[in-house]
């Protein structure tokens, strides 16, 4: 069965003058950004600019060093750590977290992951374990995507199947935040330059 | 209530079953090696084995414990998996809670029941085999508590693994006093000791360990 976003409560995530500091150096300072329903947002930069602490910072997990986010609606991230234990077959690492954010369906035949429910987690490549990730993050149900480097690792088929998914998350009313070095074609996306806000 | 048996399960699944990582079996059988060569490091002198036997179990439990130390919490971390809760709002205190009884299952019951052939090596018998294992069921929530706690507090660390244990042994001496003390005269104060240390380290962990793994998240 297809995966169809289910239409999405009211949602929004906006930052307000956000720094952040890892160590001594400040990484980016003053940077401010608010998205409503149906918003998409790039985070682009260089490696080591502050993308993927920006992402934890918007999703909770770090505090910010000056400034503030406020949330409305739950938040699912990807990151480079699948979150699925390694010794387990796909389907029951997937089938734990169905436990927890209920039955879904999580679009495996979409994401071309039907054929390898039987296979431990720990012997996918690494684009199939983001292919995994990806899985794991629809079947959350959460309106608040944010990705951090959801490309790496994917082939060209995998690139447009996530650009695909994100739109139809926007179309459904969902926001989606997507920190990637790469070009992602996604209509409508606004974009920050991290370079902009460094010091 | 679903969401703390589906962690139950899982950590269970871990910590008790533990596929290719030893599960229960390592600690239990680290515990009868350990009372099995007692008694050719001291000797077959029967009278000192029963008398210094129960200690000997006391730290063979001990050190059984802290032998799973580095896959209690740091495995999941690196997974990314209390990012993951945390975003669903699933508190840190729950997951040290679910995880502190996880830990107790795989190895305070399997002691115990190691415990009886472990005393036959040592030759405890009659009413100081029922006071070592009422002592181990009073001590040992508290040793897996500490764990669980030190293993939160060391994970990320280098060498957190054999700095977990250098923290742990310490903290356990309450533990290893009134349980092995327990054994001598007036046993049941020995107990009651036991069991309130016991409860004393159940009650700080879930609050202790879920703020370290908090605070580890800033770094």
């Amino acid at each position: 069965m297809p995966y169809r976003p289910q239409p999405m409560g009211t949602c929004r995530l906006s930052a307000a003058d956000l720094a952040c500091r890892r160590g001594d150096r400040l990484l980016f300072a003053r940077l401010s950004f608010a998205l409503e329903s149906g918003a998409a947002l790039q985070l682009a930069g260089s490696n080591g600019i502050g993308k993927s602490s920006l992402i934890r910072i918007l999703a909770g997990l770090l505090a910010p060093f000056a400034g503030s986010v406020s949330r409305e609606g739950a938040i699912a991230l990807l990151d480079e750590r699948p979150a699925l234990d390694p010794h387990l077959p796909l389907g029951r690492a997937l089938g734990f977290w169905q436990g927890i954010d209920g039955p879904a369906d999580n679009d495996a035949v979409r994401l071309g992951l039907s054929d390898l429910m039987d296979v431990p987690v720990r012997y996918l490549s690494t684009g199939q374990k983001k292919r995994a990730a990806l899985a794991r993050m629809i079947g959350q149900k959460a309106p608040v995507w944010l990705l951090d480097e959801p490309l790496n690792g994917l082939d060209t088929k995998g690139v447009a199947l996530v650009e695909e998914l994100a739109a139809e998350h926007c179309r459904a009313g969902g926001i989606a935040v997507i920190a990637s070095h790469q070009p992602f074609a996604l209509p409508g996306m606004q974009r920050i330059e991290m370079k902009d806000f460094a010091l | 209530m679903s969401v703390f048996f589906t962690l139950l399960k899982r950590d269970l699944a871990q910590l008790l079953l533990g596929g290719r990582r030893g599960g229960a079996v390592l600690p239990v059988l680290f515990f009868l090696a350990v009372a099995m060569l007692y008694p050719f490091a001291v000797g077959p002198d029967a009278p000192v084995l029963a008398r210094t036997g129960g200690g000997v179990i006391w730290v063979a439990a001990l050190l059984a414990a802290i032998l799973p130390l580095d896959r209690l919490i740091e495995p999941d971390l690196e997974l990314g998996m209390f990012d993951q809760w945390s975003l669903r709002g699933i508190s840190e205190e729950l997951l040290v809670a679910v995880r502190v009884l996880a830990h107790w299952l795989s190895f305070g019951p399997p002691l115990m029941l190691a415990a009886l052939p472990a005393s036959a090596l040592v030759g405890i018998d009659g009413e100081k085999l029922w006071l070592v294992e009422l002592g181990l069921l009073a001590g040992t929530p508290g040793l897996a508590a500490l764990g669980v706690m030190v293993a939160a507090i060391t994970a990320g660390l280098r060498g957190g693994a054999a700095l977990g244990g250098l923290l742990a042994i310490p903290l356990a001496v309450p533990l290893l006093v009134f349980g092995a003390g327990s054994l001598a005269i007036g046993g049941e104060s020995g107990l009651g000791l036991t069991a309130a240390f016991s409860l004393v380290l159940l009650a700080i962990t879930p609050f202790a360990a879920g703020a370290a793994i908090r605070s580890g998240r800033g770094q």
